[in-house]
């Protein structure tokens, strides 16, 4: 009996201490798996939005993601929709569709078909239309509008603006 | 201490120390294997083999390639291609074994649904079969990462993003598994590191879970027939070989096992030589761009049936049914009510089940491997659909069957 008890508290003490060592060890195994600092703090992107032609879908590139940058023509800007205008970025006078190049379902780059004016997803055969809805399942929503931040005529991406946060908080981007 | 004595001879020497007639019985001579059974027994044997070329290439690879994204797409396609003497000797083989092993699982799988090798006491062979076939399948597409061309990037942004469950947007889990944003040199570093040590030291240890989850059952027969495997031994051991329904394991089972590896592993040089091409997907010739997704992307042809109930649903249907697909077969000993542990050729509607779904599946890969578009999108729902269908059906089919 007195062996016993004195085994049991062994078992105890052992419990203890290994499990205090199991959190610890989890703890740092979880932390060493995180983005690094340098990946964290990759820079911001400025774009000059006076030199885009209009019509034309130009990729440029933040934190490793194609960033969709297209100017609407006349036409487009006449006939949005009201869902449409929520997601439109106004520059100046100029009227732009930006959007993270990836499709929302698996995160393939879709390609811009002009002729349609439209995105068409090769992996699952997803589509979006020029405003970055979605126009055929299964992505499961508009493309996502990276934090952008509007000073004069250029946009700094990677910051967080009032029109950026504006579309956050009614939910037009997550 | 125990009591040793002056060795009469090496055997003898060992023997005293580590009993080696002892093990040599245990593992070989006096284990039992029943005779009545066909060359899908020999694919255990077979995948054993394929698993030691997969490992012995891989050693070999492991020396020259380099785990850095500016560097792994021509350590690859160079170094081991061009530079190193026989270097494509171990890429074409590592490559041909890690797609042939897949169809060989499939086939002992099969085999095991058809001959209800999971029934009656073998439930824990076809757990740890199942867990086998997901880590290997973990392994397979780590694997896939490290050429780091075209398709090595989009299936691992394609794969890891799934990690975001849908509608969950679990987001900071997807870039906490990439280490980064995009797969970057952080997620190449740690899937390269799984594939080299991790996840071969789990397949190793379920391997040997695996045997010996089949020592105390033993192998089944091509009649479901329950053996008195002690009785048939002793009848063996007494010199009625011919009425005695098992043999050795080695020599004589063995004898017969290697006889079909000869020839699977010939087959599998003609791969290696002359084939290798179905092995090695042309746009992972072209290195890894993050700005540029392939027109046309697809897994691996053993992924292409999994692959093909995700796609044609919207996105938290399609990953609700994926994951079905995934852990659906593992339960299969439970979801078969009927206690007939025979071929599914006697087991009535389970014959038909049986023929249905592997019909289906390979239904499924064909649909996967073409372009989500008009009649291709409308038969891989109905297959996709029709695998969840069969699923849910088997209790009840195998619930009603008669006792044979």
């Amino acid at each position: 009996m007195h062996n016993s008890s004195r085994r049991g508290f062994m078992g105890k003490a052992f419990g203890a201490v290994a499990g205090v060592g199991a959190v610890g060890s989890l703890i740092a195994m979880k932390k060493t798996w995180d983005p690094l600092p340098s990946v964290k703090a990759a820079g911001f992107t400025t774009l000059d939005m006076t030199i885009y032609p209009e019509g034309e879908l130009v990729t440029e590139k933040l934190r490793g993601k194609p960033i969709f940058v297209l100017k609407k023509t006349a036409a487009m800007v006449a006939k949005q929709t009201e869902s449409q205008k929520a997601r439109d970025v106004v520059v100046g006078d100029s009227h732009f569709m930006l959007a993270i190049g990836l499709c929302t379902h698996l995160g393939c780059i879709p390609a811009y078909i002009p002729a349609e004016e439209g995105f068409l997803c090769a992996c699952h055969g997803g589509k979006f239309n020029w405003a970055g809805e979605v126009t055929k399942v299964p992505p499961p929503r508009a493309f996502d509008i990276p934090p952008f931040k509007i000073e004069g005529t250029t946009l700094v991406l990677g910051e967080a603006g009032p029109e950026y946060k504006a579309m956050k908080d009614s939910g037009i981007t997550l | 201490m125990a009591h040793f004595t002056k060795a009469t001879s090496v055997k003898d020497w060992l023997n005293q120390r580590l009993a080696i007639e002892k093990v040599e019985k245990v593992m070989a001579s006096e284990y039992w294997i029943p005779k009545n059974i066909n060359f899908l027994w020999a694919m255990g044997m077979v995948l054993a083999i394929t698993f030691a070329l997969l490992l012995v290439s891989g050693i070999f690879l492991l020396m020259y390639y380099q785990p850095d994204v500016k560097d792994a797409f021509y350590s690859v396609n160079y170094t081991i291609m061009r530079d190193v003497d026989f270097g494509w000797l171990w890429r074409h083989v590592h490559g041909v074994a890690a797609s042939v092993v897949f169809l060989v699982i499939y086939i002992h799988m099969f085999t095991g649904i058809y001959y209800g090798s999971y029934k009656k006491g073998r439930e824990m062979i076809w757990i740890s079969g199942m867990l086998l076939f997901v880590t290997f399948s973990a392994e397979a597409f780590s694997g896939y990462m490290l050429p780091w061309g075209q398709m090595s990037y989009w299936a691992g942004m394609v794969i890891t993003n799934i990690f975001s469950l849908g509608g969950l947007h679990l987001d900071g889990l997807v870039e906490w598994i990439r280490g980064d944003y995009v797969p970057a040199q952080a997620f190449l570093g740690r899937f390269f590191m799984l594939h080299v040590l991790l996840l071969p030291l789990v397949i190793i240890g379920l391997i040997g879970l695996h045997f010996a989850a089949l020592r105390i059952p033993h192998v089944n027969n091509q009649d479901g027939e329950e053996i008195d495997f002690n009785a048939e031994a002793k009848k063996y051991l007494a010199g009625d070989k011919a009425g005695s329904k098992v043999i050795r394991f080695a020599n004589d089972f063995m004898a017969k096992d290697l006889m079909v590896v000869g020839v699977y592993l010939i087959f599998f040089f003609y791969l290696v030589f002359f084939q290798y091409g179905f092995a090695l997907d042309a746009v992972n010739f072209d290195p890894a761009d993050g700005l540029k997704t392939p027109a046309h992307i697809y897994p691996e042809w053993y992924f292409l049936w999994s692959y093909e109930i995700l796609r044609p649903f919207s996105i938290n249907i399609g990953l609700i049914a994926f994951g079905f697909a995934q852990v659906i077969f593992v339960l299969l000993p439970w979801l078969d009510r009927s206690p007939n542990a025979v071929p599914a050729s006697r087991r009535g509607l389970f014959s038909v089940w049986f023929w249905l779904l592997l019909i289906d599946m390979i239904v499924l890969t064909a649909m996967g491997k073409l372009p989500p578009e008009g009649a291709f999108s409308t038969i891989g729902l109905v297959a996709a659909v029709a695998f969840i269908v069969l699923w849910i059906a088997l209790p009840f089919i195998t619930k009603y069957e008669k006792k044979v």
